[in-house]
């Protein structure tokens, strides 16, 4: 696969051909047709670059670091091509009262044209004193910020719903985008980290056609998100068959057997992870890919709130095709060729007793007795 | 040498007497079930815990050395359809409509498992006519002795559950159940299918704390989550207890009651009879052929009876023909 980071032309530019491609693999993640990939690539080309300002609440930062693993686009394509990321703590050029007045131009230069993105978790209680950016609550700069938006964004776990800081005893009343704006449609896209792609392929998809993509009742768009990991894994035949890996390092586990035992969450968990893995980091790279078992952290009461190592309910998957059924049918009824054949059978049976029947006769009649009735 | 009808009349009905007297009362009173055995065994299997991976199905593959049976045209696995001469223990599925959510009868889907119930009085035990069969007196559970067998296979016949298997394609054919890995508990263990079970969806214990516990499952509030023990109880091993939803149980633990009640207890979400468990009665089969034959043999008074009747018509016979002569 291309590298937007290495497969540029000697000017440092990225070609045209590359970039097309680009946009046509992010149409095919999303499930649209690969011609909608022009589109994209005329969306996202626009003469003035859709500003984007990216708050960061209670995080590790993950989130934006995650953006760093994919390869069309790279980062630095992404950030300076593609978007105009006009405030972001960690990549903010500026600093200190220089970001922030820039921030505030840009919100003003754009109203509800810009894109909100919010990673971390919102402190709420005490009035939201725990996470304070030049001076002011977190809270209401996420409540400020977004009702001048044209679309949020949530961006990872913490921000979809709370994560990690809002797990027991949640000592800040940490809570999620979707909680702090109610009433406001956000787009979620949980993960710890979440899948840069998951977040490109959204934000591609509201440059091109102006709206967001459809989105399930926890507000994460159904292409990502629409598939229980259980259903897709690469190690469900294990799974249908009982091979379990019962401890780390045993031999079913060296073996690539199922994790379920050692407390895999995929049966409960929704994502997209065995189907296009972590960003561009390799084959094989997902947590049940590493042969780690999955924790569930695009799943709200699952990642961080059930120990990792707890099996899993695997109540609502869809039963293996190959199972028995309750009733089972006997033989496989008559086959065309096998009652044509005991059709041949009978037919030569009668014609012979026929013809045995009337060579009897006349033998009788050729001897001069009178011919038997049958 | 000629015996007056009279006598012979006086010696049937002294003897029959006497007989009778003597004759064990062996016939169980109606509505008295048979009592289990002191040690009995048996799974307690629930569908609504029962998640359908059939790692019971493996374990009892190799516990028991049976081969794989591939249905499918790949040949690459082993899906059995239903017991067989290679399968004794499988997880059969039902499925209705889209099949949406577990432990619904409609759009619904549930598992059942299928194998040998080990009945308190084994229909296949009473029908085998050379103790093939027989249901040891301490565990109960019902073990076949290859070596006894002359393949008659009146044991598939009368088991009401379908159970024992005939290998038909072996030149030296044994009929195939179940045993409850006897050979397993016979060095401490458990049966291997329970022992494989994620879930504890199959509980191996004494048959009385199995249906103590089942009871217990049906008083729970569905929806609570709630402690379920895994894979054995009173068994000797440490207890281990998994959280799981309670379910909506259909409130009957099949195999309480049915033919005189069962070693091996089901719990389900969906009626019985859609996974395939027939609608049995609470009486045993055999209770009612062995009431038969005690009515009509009591005393040995009616065999006794007819072979009187039979020997005057004979002798009738007899008389007449020498007096035409």
């Amino acid at each position: 696969m291309s590298n937007w980071a290495t497969d540029t032309t000697p000017s440092g530019r990225v070609s045209r051909r590359d970039f097309l491609k680009v946009c046509t693999a992010a149409a095919v993640y999303m499930g649209l047709p690969a011609s909608m990939g022009v589109q994209l690539a005329a969306a996202a080309t626009r003469t003035q670059r859709p500003p984007v300002i990216w708050l960061s609440g209670q995080g590790c930062t993950g989130c934006t670091e995650s953006l760093l693993r994919p390869g069309h686009p790279s980062l630095e394509h992404l950030i300076l091509n593609q978007i105009a990321l006009d405030y972001n703590e960690t990549l903010n050029t500026g600093a200190g009262h220089q970001a922030e007045e820039y921030k505030k131009k840009s919100i003003q230069d754009n109203l509800n044209r810009f894109i909100l993105v919010v990673e971390g978790a919102i402190p709420t209680k005490d009035g939201g004193i725990y996470c304070q950016v030049a001076g002011q609550n977190f809270v209401d700069i996420v409540k400020e910020t977004a009702a001048k938006a044209a679309a949020v964004i949530a961006i990872g776990s913490c921000a979809s719903w709370g994560g990690i800081p809002s797990a027991a005893p949640n000592p800040t009343g940490a809570k999620g985008v979707p909680e702090v704006l109610a009433g406001t449609t956000v787009v979620t896209i949980p993960g710890c980290p979440p899948n840069a792609y998951n977040f490109l392929s959204t934000v591609l998809y509201f440059l091109t056609f102006n709206k967001l993509p459809e989105l399930d009742d926890k507000g994460r768009p159904k292409f990502a998100y629409g598939r229980l990991i259980h259903e897709n894994c690469e190690r469900r035949p294990h799974f249908d068959a009982g091979r379990f890996a019962k401890e780390f390092g045993d031999e079913g586990h060296r073996l690539g057997y199922c994790l379920y035992k050692l407390g895999c969450k995929g049966p409960m968990t929704y994502a997209n992870c065995p189907s296009i893995l972590f960003s561009d980091a390799g084959s094989g790279a997902w947590p049940v890919g590493t042969g780690h078992p999955c924790f569930g952290c695009t799943e709200q009461g699952v990642g961080f709130t059930i120990p990792l190592h707890t099996q899993a309910e695997v109540k609502q998957v869809t039963p293996a095709a190959g199972q028995a059924p309750i009733e089972t049918k006997r033989g496989n009824g008559v086959s065309i060729g096998a009652a044509a054949l005991a059709g041949a059978a009978v037919g030569v049976a009668a014609g012979a007793g026929m013809m045995a029947a009337k060579n009897l006769g006349a033998k009788d009649r050729e001897s001069g007795k009178p011919a038997k009735e049958a | 040498m000629k015996i007056k009808r009279r006598a012979f009349l006086k010696a049937a009905t002294g003897g029959g007497v006497l007989l009778a007297a003597q004759g064990p009362a062996q016939a169980l009173a109606r509505g008295e079930k048979k009592a289990l055995p002191p040690n009995a065994k048996g799974i307690l299997y629930d569908a609504t815990l029962c998640v359908g991976c059939q790692s019971c199905m493996v374990a009892c593959k190799k516990a028991n050395y049976l081969p794989v049976e591939s249905t499918d045209l790949l040949q690459l696995w082993d899906n059995p359809r239903d017991l067989s001469g290679k399968t004794i223990n499988v997880i059969k599925k039902f499925e209705n409509g889209s099949a949406a959510r577990k432990d619904q009868a409609v759009d619904g889907y549930s598992f059942v498992k299928r194998h040998c119930m080990h009945c308190i009085d084994p229909s296949c035990v009473t029908a085998c006519p050379v103790s093939a069969l027989i249901k040891n007196p301490d565990t109960g559970v019902v073990t076949y002795n290859k070596d006894a067998c002359i393949g008659c296979r009146y044991c598939q016949i009368a088991c009401p559950f379908n159970i024992p298997k005939f290998q038909w394609d072996s030149p030296t054919p044994e009929i195939v159940k179940c045993q409850l890995c006897n050979h397993l508990l016979a060095k401490g263990e458990i049966s291997a299918c329970c022992g494989a079970c994620p879930t504890g969806a199959s509980l191996f214990g004494p048959v009385e704390m199995l249906l103590a516990e089942a009871k217990r499952r049906l008083t729970l509030t569905p929806g609570t989550y709630q402690d379920f023990p895994v894979s054995s109880i009173g068994a000797g091993f440490p207890a281990q207890y998994q959280s799981h939803q309670v379910a909506k149980y259909i409130p009957h633990v099949y195999g309480e009651n049915e033919v005189g009640g069962t070693q091996v207890l089901l719990m389900a979400g969906v009626g019985f009879g859609l996974l395939g468990l027939p609608d049995l009665p609470a009486e045993s089969f055999v209770k009612l052929a062995d009431g038969i034959q005690y009515a009509i043999y009591k005393g040995m008074v009616y065999p006794l009876v007819v072979l009187g009747a039979l020997i005057y018509m004979i002798r009738r016979g007899e008389d007449n023909l020498e007096k035409k002569e």
